[in-house]
């Protein structure tokens, strides 16, 4: 059973989603999606800057078995990014859901956060896609 | 299971299963305007004997020109021992082997050709080889694109001084792919790119510029200035280098203040045979921040869990076979023959003799222009310094000089206006090693007996190029 957080919003895609003070939310992949992958080799994160949309690919995350992209859960500018997970990928196995963080966006568009899944559902959401 | 095509019977057993009469109501469901249709103008099959003999006549009608044509394939000389090694039965295959890692000793000479590469290029990693010279170019814009995560505009400056044909294969494999490949003109008097001539795309959103050096005229470009331009934009920097050249000139990877992001180029001068049509093989280098766009496969050194030293294929998640539509690119092989090849003619020949091999190009070019250019009705084109060709101007017109000389069993050269007709009568010749003194007498007596010819009252004499 993978670790799911009740507190984060999570998208289909698995990453996860959390609210900052600041109105801005921080983004990494589930616990779930880290195990899929294995062990992790090197992150591709966004620029600090960019716009980022809402189920489009903006980072990868490649394991010794694949390399994916990660969807941006909203839309919005990337106003920070992990860069220690260039020296120490592995952090997003260690620490999904710390350390293994990968950015942070100022979200453009509200609504979009309502639609993401909480922890129940996305619980749910990994049963129903294992059966 | 064994690997032999359908017998007829099992293509009638299968057909049967299904119900269908023949293969083509399989493809029923095809519109007809969406089909090809049979082949057409392909005549029947040959057998061997009829193919061995078809090619020794096609072969005979070479000849054994003299040769002082470049402009891409170099005649270069190939120890005997390159190829009596690379068609060993352990070497002899045209690609890196599937079940890669139980082909040590293939690997290990595809990292050696790496080592080597990096060596050339002065860059920290190479792939394991690409198609040609002009394909590797196109895999480098790409790759620039790629990689260059700051800018949007997929715009590429492209110098008129690199290669015509490559520049033609980049645009075929780009033109679909929002990349804006644009031209910049070389200076008339000099034959290379001016710096001057970035001026108007100052301050623009450029992915890259592509550097080929020395050029397509065989002239020296100003890497480092163009270098540290580009970088100074945000754009990655493509150089386009001969082989040989580099172990004269000053690599790419030490251009400018930080040096040129990706090497690409023809490989055939390093021990491949001058061919119709190839194969000849790319080389493609870069810098470690951009291996993870780097398109081809990758040979890395590792040890097992015996801690023993072993080579693996590294970095495949980029490629293909597991990142699917959103590989680097679609190549998934290398062209391991002439890879081999390559890699044998560098190891016999060793820095020093590579740095030779590029110094007697280099004097016999010189030789070659002084002999030439010794007719009143030759010239220089261009008045920068070049490696080991450069262009003549002939003040006779060149098609008919050319014939002549082909039909004295020598190759002249490149007719410039075929790419570049604004510079008219123009031949870029070219004397590698293997040219000698008297092979450059030969061509010096038989140019100016053919151009005494064409004028018969001779050249009127007008002053020459500074």
């Amino acid at each position: 059973m993978s670790n799911i957080p009740v507190e984060l919003k999570y998208s289909k895609s698995h990453e996860w989603v959390r609210h900052n003070d600041d109105g801005s939310v921080t983004v990494g992949i589930s616990d779930s999606a880290q195990d899929q992958l294995g062990d992790m080799v090197f992150i591709e994160v966004p620029e600090v800057g960019q716009t980022v949309t809402a189920e489009e690919a903006c980072a990868v995350v490649e394991s010794v078995k694949a390399a994916s992209d990660v969807y941006a859960p909203v839309s919005g500018e990337v106003v920070e990014v992990n860069e220690s997970l260039v020296d120490s990928p592995e952090a997003v196995n260690q620490d999904a859901y710390g350390a293994g963080w990968l950015f942070r966006v100022q979200p453009s568009e509200a609504a979009e956060l309502d639609a993401l899944m909480d922890g129940d559902a996305y619980s749910a959401f990994l049963e129903d896609d294992a059966h | 299971m064994p690997f032999i095509p359908h017998t007829e019977s099992d293509v009638k057993d299968m057909l049967a299963a299904i119900g269908a009469s023949d293969i083509e109501t399989l493809f029923d469901e095809i519109p007809d305007k969406l089909r090809m249709g049979k082949l057409t103008g392909v005549p029947d099959g040959m057998n061997e004997q009829e193919v061995t003999r078809l090619m020794m006549e096609r072969a005979e009608q070479d000849g054994r020109p003299l040769c002082f044509m470049g402009a891409g394939a170099y005649d270069h000389h190939i120890p005997a021992a390159v190829w009596e090694i690379t068609t060993r039965g352990e070497f002899y295959s045209a690609y890196t082997p599937y079940q890669a890692e139980a082909s040590q000793g293939t690997l290990q000479l595809i990292y050696e050709f790496q080592t080597m590469m990096t060596g050339l290029t002065g860059l920290d990693v190479s792939n394991a080889s690409l198609y040609d010279g002009a394909s590797g170019l196109a895999e480098a814009v790409l790759m620039a694109v790629r990689g260059n995560r700051k800018s949007k505009s997929g715009r590429i400056l492209v110098p008129t001084t690199v290669h015509p044909e490559y520049r033609k294969t980049t645009h075929t494999i780009v033109k679909n792919q929002d990349i804006e490949l644009v031209e910049l003109p070389y200076c008339p008097e000099g034959g290379n790119t001016l710096v001057d001539s970035l001026a108007e795309y100052e301050g623009q959103d450029i992915a890259a510029l592509v550097i080929q050096h020395p050029n397509f005229f065989g002239i020296l470009e100003d890497v480092d200035v163009l270098t540290d331009w580009a970088h100074a934009q945000g754009a990655l920097v493509i150089a386009i280098a001969n082989p040989t050249s580099m172990a004269l000139l000053k690599p790419p990877g030490r251009w400018g203040e930080k040096g040129a992001d990706i090497a690409c180029g023809e490989g055939q001068p390093l021990g491949v045979p001058m061919m119709a049509g190839g194969p000849y093989f790319g080389y493609m280098c870069c810098k470690q921040a951009l291996v993870r766009q780097m398109p081809g496969r990758i040979v890395g050194r590792t040890i097992d869990r015996d801690e023993r030293e072993g080579f693996t294929l590294t970095l495949q998640a980029r490629e293909q076979h597991i990142r699917r539509s959103k590989a680097t690119s679609n190549i998934c092989t290398n062209q391991g023959l002439l890879v081999t090849a390559a890699t044998i003619y560098m190891s016999l020949l060793g820095a020093e003799g590579l740095r030779r091999v590029a110094q007697a190009c280099h004097e016999n070019t010189r030789k070659l222009v002084s002999a030439l250019t010794a007719n009143d009705c030759v010239e220089p084109v261009f008045n920068r310094p070049y490696f080991h060709e450069t262009p003549l101007r002939l003040s006779v017109p060149v098609e008919g000089v050319a014939r002549s000389l082909h039909a004295h069993n020598i190759l002249p050269g490149y007719l410039m206006a075929q790419a570049y007709p604004e510079l008219g009568d123009a031949l870029l010749v070219c004397a590698t090693e293997t040219r000698t003194d008297a092979d450059i007498e030969t061509y010096a007596s038989h140019l100016n007996r053919t151009i005494d010819a064409q004028t018969k009252a001779g050249c009127p004499v007008k002053p020459k190029m500074a």
